[in-house]
């Protein structure tokens, strides 16, 4: 149950004490909101009265007459839109007076309710501009929200841009200065550190693409049978350079039994990032192992590396947005902190469900559990 | 007067090309360099070492992690100068300079840098610290 404050401002007191007496017993109820909703009505006589109450603790509604003793309903009014007050005013107002109301709403009460009015006139009122005031605070959260995920995200993402292009400049400025001396040969390895961060900062570019797609809906997806022996091969085949410099041996064990509804790009997007993952943070002479398995009802993916393992401490950070577990171990590989939250997000968009073992300095295991759509002709019941 | 070289100024930085470049471009002003590439690693080097300056990374292992930093050199050696490099910009709208009491009273920075600095401001900055 969750109660709203309700200031009533009007000096006739059976007014006052008639909208008290027609909600002590009322409230309201919507489909998105958990709890019920229950009105502590407070009077005031006078809009000085008024002010002092909205000072000390401002109520959510305010029903407010206009022609009062003091100062007047529309100041009341004026007062609370001045100081950009968090309150939603209702006018009570007499008939004879309804421009005074259509004037009232063009600055910034909601909702205006002719008095006399029957106890049903003041209820759906009352439930119309409750869910206004709940609506409002929704969207008012979910905006705040949403901007500081953004401002968080951008300012990481300025960081990681700027990095390797301050590093690279540095570089190329030492060169221009000729710091090494004029023999080109003495700059290789600034060079080769220039070309890999550009590198990186090109994955950075790439990853970014998948999310912002990922991100916006927009991207169109085309859910087909997928044969995901395929897509691990291929994925395996792109990394076979690498692995054979690091003497990295990949394994593939697929049990097939049931056709399995995907988008293709996804998976393969999936796929890449784990199994590079797999090769990348492993030792020398390690094995990766990619089995796929089909239940009745799941495909379980499982990429096993006999690699540096995540501490446990450090399993919680994984899948942020360019949280790389930097250590040692880890410093010399180049990779954008992106990878791991893309693949958490597509498997989020099969409802899937993602696991992680983790030994330090002897493999990590990465496991996906695929829910099986029920294809087309399931549904319809069409062979 | 102390000439540079008996300065010792400590730099940590989790990027290495980054570290490697300021480095050399300190040693060249004629000062002693100490690196260290996390906040960790400058924890452990200063437990027995006090350098005469430091220039911080902001963001490391953590977004925070300079801050940290700092916040714990100055509890050990209040008096060592202490700046903080990074290199998110204001275009972000984000502003590390300190801007609430508070946050005065916590991180006690001496100055902050944007890192791309030019290396003669730098130098000055540096001077101007250690007031050479």
């Amino acid at each position: 149950m969750e109660n709203l404050d309700v200031l009533v401002v009007d000096d006739e007191p059976g007014i006052r004490s008639g909208v008290t007496r027609i909600l002590r017993n009322f409230s309201v109820s919507y489909p998105f909101m958990d709890d019920d909703i229950q009105f502590n009505v407070i009077e005031a006589a006078t809009g000085e009265e008024a002010l002092t109450i909205i000072n000390n603790k401002p109520p959510a509604i305010i029903l407010l007459d206009n022609k009062l003793p003091g100062i007047q309903g529309v100041e009341v009014l004026e007062y609370i839109n001045n100081n950009q007050l968090d309150i939603l005013v209702m006018m009570i107002t007499s008939y004879a007076s309804l421009d005074l109301a259509v004037k009232a709403t063009n600055i910034g009460a909601y909702d205006f309710v002719p008095k006399p009015f029957t106890p049903q006139e003041l209820k759906a009122s009352m439930e119309n501009i409750t869910k206004h005031f709940f609506l409002r605070r929704m969207t008012k959260k979910l905006h705040k929200e949403g901007k500081i995920i953004r401002f968080k995200f951008l300012t990481v993402l300025s960081h990681e841009l700027k990095s390797p292009l301050n590093a690279i400049e540095g570089y190329l400025k030492l060169m221009q200065e000729k710091q090494s001396g004029d023999n080109i040969d003495d700059y290789q390895e600034m060079i080769d550190r220039s070309l890999s961060r550009i590198k990186t900062m090109r994955n950075l570019i790439m990853d970014l693409l998948d999310l912002t797609k990922i991100d916006s809906g927009k991207r169109k997806r085309d859910l087909r049978e997928v044969d995901l022996e395929l897509i691990a091969q291929s994925a395996i085949d792109g990394m076979t350079p690498l692995a054979v410099q690091r003497d990295v041996k990949l394994n593939l064990d697929v049990e097939k039994q049931q056709p399995f509804m995907a988008d293709a790009e996804e998976m393969e997007i999936i796929f890449n990032n784990l199994i590079s993952n797999a090769v990348k943070y492993n030792k020398d002479g390690g094995t990766v192992n990619i089995s796929i398995r089909t239940t009745s009802d799941e495909v379980i993916v499982k990429i096993e590396d006999t690699g540096f393992g995540i501490e446990m401490e450090d399993i919680p950070k994984l899948f942020q947005e360019f949280s790389r577990i930097k250590n040692a171990t880890t410093r010399n590989i180049s990779g954008t902190g992106l990878g791991l939250s893309i693949v958490k997000r597509l498997v989020d968009l099969y409802n899937g469900k993602m696991e992680v073992e983790s030994t330090p300095n002897q493999g990590t295991t990465f496991i996906i559990y695929f829910p099986i759509l029920p294809s087309l002709s399931e549904i319809t019941g069409l062979a | 007067m102390p000439t540079n070289s008996s300065k010792t100024i400590l730099i940590v930085d989790d990027d290495i090309d980054y570290l490697f470049q300021l480095k050399l471009q300190v040693a060249k002003f004629g000062f002693n360099v100490v690196v260290a590439e996390s906040q960790k690693e400058a924890e452990n080097l200063l437990l027995s070492f006090k350098p005469d300056l430091a220039i911080l990374d902001l963001m490391m292992e953590n977004d925070d992690s300079g801050f940290i930093l700092c916040y714990k050199m100055k509890r050990k050696y209040p008096d060592v100068p202490i700046i903080i490099a990074t290199a998110v910009a204001a275009e972000t709208g984000m502003t590390f300079g300190i801007s609430t009491e508070q946050e005065r009273k916590w991180i006690r920075a001496d100055l902050y840098l944007e890192k791309g600095i030019r290396p003669d401001q730098l130098h000055k900055e540096i001077l101007k610290l250690l007031k050479l």
